[in-house]
């Protein structure tokens, strides 16, 4: 706030309990023996003209006087801070701490536990689900089960392993993963070749002969990471390419696409946005989420 | 009396058209009420007792592990015995307010005041701080004479006792409404322990203080400056309401005689001994005819019938009697009023009571989610996510079938069902799928339903929209 607005807003205040003051005191009458009227009269109703009660005057004034003392107290007069140095900003993060304070308590209880004992906890499954809903659901979906380019949660397959120390870990750094770009060293026809070879991994329609070459490609190039038989690596991330589950989607263009192109899943680290309490009862909710009974495996997205 | 306006009691004819008495006072005189014992008195206790004691006690009472009333405010929920009322059920208040309303303008129009002299808060408070101060300081002209008196160790520890005695019931009043809000059981000890909640004790403080100013010192006041029901209540008046009326032909002209004392014969049975205007908690002279600050609380017509009594004439000479009565005329049949006002309250009650038992014990919500507005899924298949929150408001535990309907084939993936404890809110995400071909809009109407498993009557619904993209 420049100063002169600052300066206006204190004049505009000062004013005013000034103008209130003297309307208040200005017109005072004393309590007189005879009654005036103010010589309306409506329906032989007529118009008394008596002063303020005392009480209420007193009250007036007493508003005034605390009007001060809050003036003086908390930020009113311009950019003029207050004594107190309030803030609502400050209020807010009171409070927060607060109601931290108060439920840091009951989810220290579950951090003391080990994930596989408090997953199916009805209470870890609310607070999970509330993490979950704040934190996650925006790509994971609502229900966990995913999305383009996002895994689903649900359905025991794993990227980068499903223990509870592998979901954790995840959580607390985040996952980078990297499939490289294969065009510039395939070329068309390879990246053809190797796409049919992806396909018929998966007991799908493919051209023999090209899938035959593919498998040279494979070897030579995919192998390193997904394994001589296409079942991936979960120390690296690098999916199963034989179970159907396709996370940027299992069309013969999508893989090629991918093949071409590469990939770059991330997701990020939340070791900055939640608390260690926090984290491991999401770790929980996550690992409950594939194990619960009455969570079916659901067919993936295509 | 004005003939034009015959249903109406002609105000001006009782209360002069200038500046009446109470307006004239500048500065309020205190009242000293004589207390008086009489029929009247004893209905008053009779009628206030339970009421106070259902007021203190049932803050106490418990019903399946909690306190039977209990508002709570934080967790909006309020808690009347077996019933559970949410935010949603707001409706339900007004009704009852509605009902409150229509209640109390059949009574005054049938009865006049009854509310205000037996029920009223501030009437049976006012009571209860005159009898305390009775108690201390003594009869109607012992106080007058204490309080004309200098300061002394004696009326120090009259004064002393008195306020000490207000202070305590204001106390346990304050206490006993704030137990409403909070339970009284966590509370009471707390207060006592000086580890209270600051706002509830803040609270209990407000509230114990506004009681003592109020029956201690506003009294009366409450009732002539700042009540809107005694402003108002003369628009529900007519000449067969029952008011408590002084009969002028019979006490005419007044004056003092002595006990037993055969009166002339062009004297009243009024024998201007005031004992009426000494009663009066708010300070008026009931001989002059009906006025609004007439809480209509009967002490007149006690003290009235005693003197009569004693005087060996019979009693009502104030008493409870409508104009019509008065005059010596015949009551004919209800008035359309009063009639239109019973029927009003018949329909609140009706309305009240088909909302109260046909409210929904489930209450569901439904959201898209907002990360992708569709999901191609196998077989050319389309999935759209929402969040639904379903809240159970019985206080058992109930299992909910989740159903989509509106969409031909489609069908929800993962569960289906849920179990949300008594008063509680679930939420759960659900990917719906469906075939293109059957969602014949950009955006199809779906709705949800949560039904109760075990009572299929039980059930609430809530539309969304299954989007697809261009065909």
């Amino acid at each position: 706030m420049s100063n002169f607005w600052s300066g206006w807003i204190i004049l505009l205040t000062v004013a005013q309990l000034v103008a209130t003051l003297w309307i208040l005191l200005g017109n005072r009458k004393k309590p007189a023996e005879e009654i005036k009227t103010t010589g309306h009269k409506y329906d032989g109703l007529e118009e008394l003209d008596t002063p303020l009660p005392t009480w209420w005057v007193y009250m007036f004034v007493s508003t005034i006087v605390w009007s001060v003392g809050y003036l003086a107290l908390y930020p009113g007069m311009g950019s003029y801070q207050g004594l107190l140095g309030w803030t609502s900003t400050g209020q807010y993060e009171a409070r927060v701490a607060k109601a931290e304070d108060q439920y840091r308590a009951m989810r220290d209880r579950y951090l003391a536990l080990p994930v596989e004992e408090i997953a199916f906890e009805p209470k870890v499954r609310k607070m999970g689900r509330r993490l979950f809903g704040n934190n996650c659901a925006q790509c994971h979906g609502s229900d966990a089960y995913g999305a383009h380019g996002f895994p689903n949660l649900a359905d025991n397959d794993w990227l980068y392993g499903g223990s509870p120390e592998a979901i954790k870990a995840t959580l607390i750094h985040g996952r980078q993963a990297a499939m490289p770009a294969w065009q510039a060293i395939l070329g068309d026809a390879g990246i053809d070749e190797a796409t049919q070879y992806v396909l018929s991994l998966n007991a799908r329609e493919a051209d023999p002969a090209k899938a035959a070459k593919g498998a040279g490609h494979f070897q030579a190039y995919c192998a390193a990471c997904h394994g001589t038989d296409g079942k991936g690596n979960q120390l690296m991330g690098a999916p199963n390419l034989t179970n159907g589950i396709w996370l940027y989607g299992g069309t013969a263009d999508q893989i090629a696409h991918t093949l071409r192109n590469g990939r770059n899943g991330k997701m990020p680290a939340f070791n900055e946005t939640l608390t260690e309490d926090k984290i491991h009862i999401l770790t929980a909710w996550v690992y409950g989420l594939s194990r619960s009974s009455t969570v079916t495996a659901t067919a993936a997205n295509l | 009396m004005n003939s034009q306006h015959d249903d109406v009691i002609a105000v001006d004819s009782a209360v002069p058209a200038e500046v009446s008495e109470l307006d004239k006072k500048s500065r309020r005189e205190k009242i000293y009420t004589r207390a008086i014992e009489g029929r009247f008195q004893r209905l008053r206790l009779y009628t206030g007792w339970p009421l106070l004691l259902g007021y203190f006690l049932l803050p106490w009472l418990m019903w399946d592990g909690r306190e039977a009333i209990l508002f709570d405010l934080p967790a909006r929920k309020f808690h009347i015995l077996s019933l559970t009322l949410w935010p949603q059920d707001l409706i339900l208040l007004a009704f009852i307010l509605i009902i409150a309303a229509f209640t109390l303008f059949t009574v005054t129009a049938l009865w006049g005041r009854l509310w205000c002299g037996y029920t009223c808060p501030q009437t049976v408070w006012t009571a209860i701080f005159m009898y305390i101060e009775q108690r201390f300081e003594g009869s109607r002209n012992q106080r007058i004479k204490l309080d004309q008196e200098p300061m002394s160790w004696r009326k120090l520890r009259k004064k002393t006792l008195k306020h000490c005695g207000w202070g305590l019931v204001a106390a346990f009043t304050g206490l006993t409404f704030v137990s409403y809000f909070v339970p009284a059981r966590q509370l009471l000890p707390d207060l006592l322990t000086f580890s209270a909640d600051l706002g509830a004790a803040s609270f209990v403080l407000l509230f114990s203080a506004a009681t003592y100013l109020n029956a201690g010192y506003l009294r009366e006041k409450v009732c002539t400056d700042m009540c809107p029901y005694a402003r108002f209540q003369s628009v529900m008046f007519d000449k067969n309401t029952l008011v408590v009326t002084y009969d002028t032909d019979r006490g005419e002209p007044r004056g003092s005689r002595k006990r037993f004392a055969s009166k002339e014969s062009h004297q009243g049975d009024c024998i201007d001994c005031e004992l009426c205007v000494q009663v009066c908690p708010t300070g008026i002279d009931i001989r002059d005819g009906l006025q609004y600050e007439c809480i209509g609380c009967a002490l007149c017509i006690d003290a009235c019938d005693s003197v009569m009594e004693k005087m060996g004439s019979p009693k009502g000479l104030v008493g409870y009697a409508s104009e019509n009565a008065l005059a010596g005329q015949k009551t004919t049949g209800i008035p359309p009023k009063i009639l239109g006002y019973i029927a009003a309250l018949l329909v609140m009650l009706a309305l009240f009571t088909s909302s109260l038992f046909n409210r929904s014990l489930v209450d569901i919500s439904v959201s898209r989610d907002r990360g992708q507005l569709y999901l191609p899924a196998a077989g050319g298949l389309i999935d759209n996510v929402f969040e639904i929150r379903v809240t159970n408001r019985s206080d058992e535990v109930a299992t909910y079938r989740i159903e989509a309907v509106g969409i031909t084939g489609a069908s929800i993936l993962g569960e289906e069902s849920i179990t949300v404890l008594g008063g509680e809110l679930f939420e759960l995400g659900v990917r719906l799928r469906a075939d293109p071909s059957n969602l014949p809009f950009p955006g199809t109407p779906v709705l949800f339903r949560a039904v109760s498993i075990h009572h299929e009557a039980i059930y609430a619904e809530a539309e969304s929209r299954f989007i697809r993209p261009a065909l």
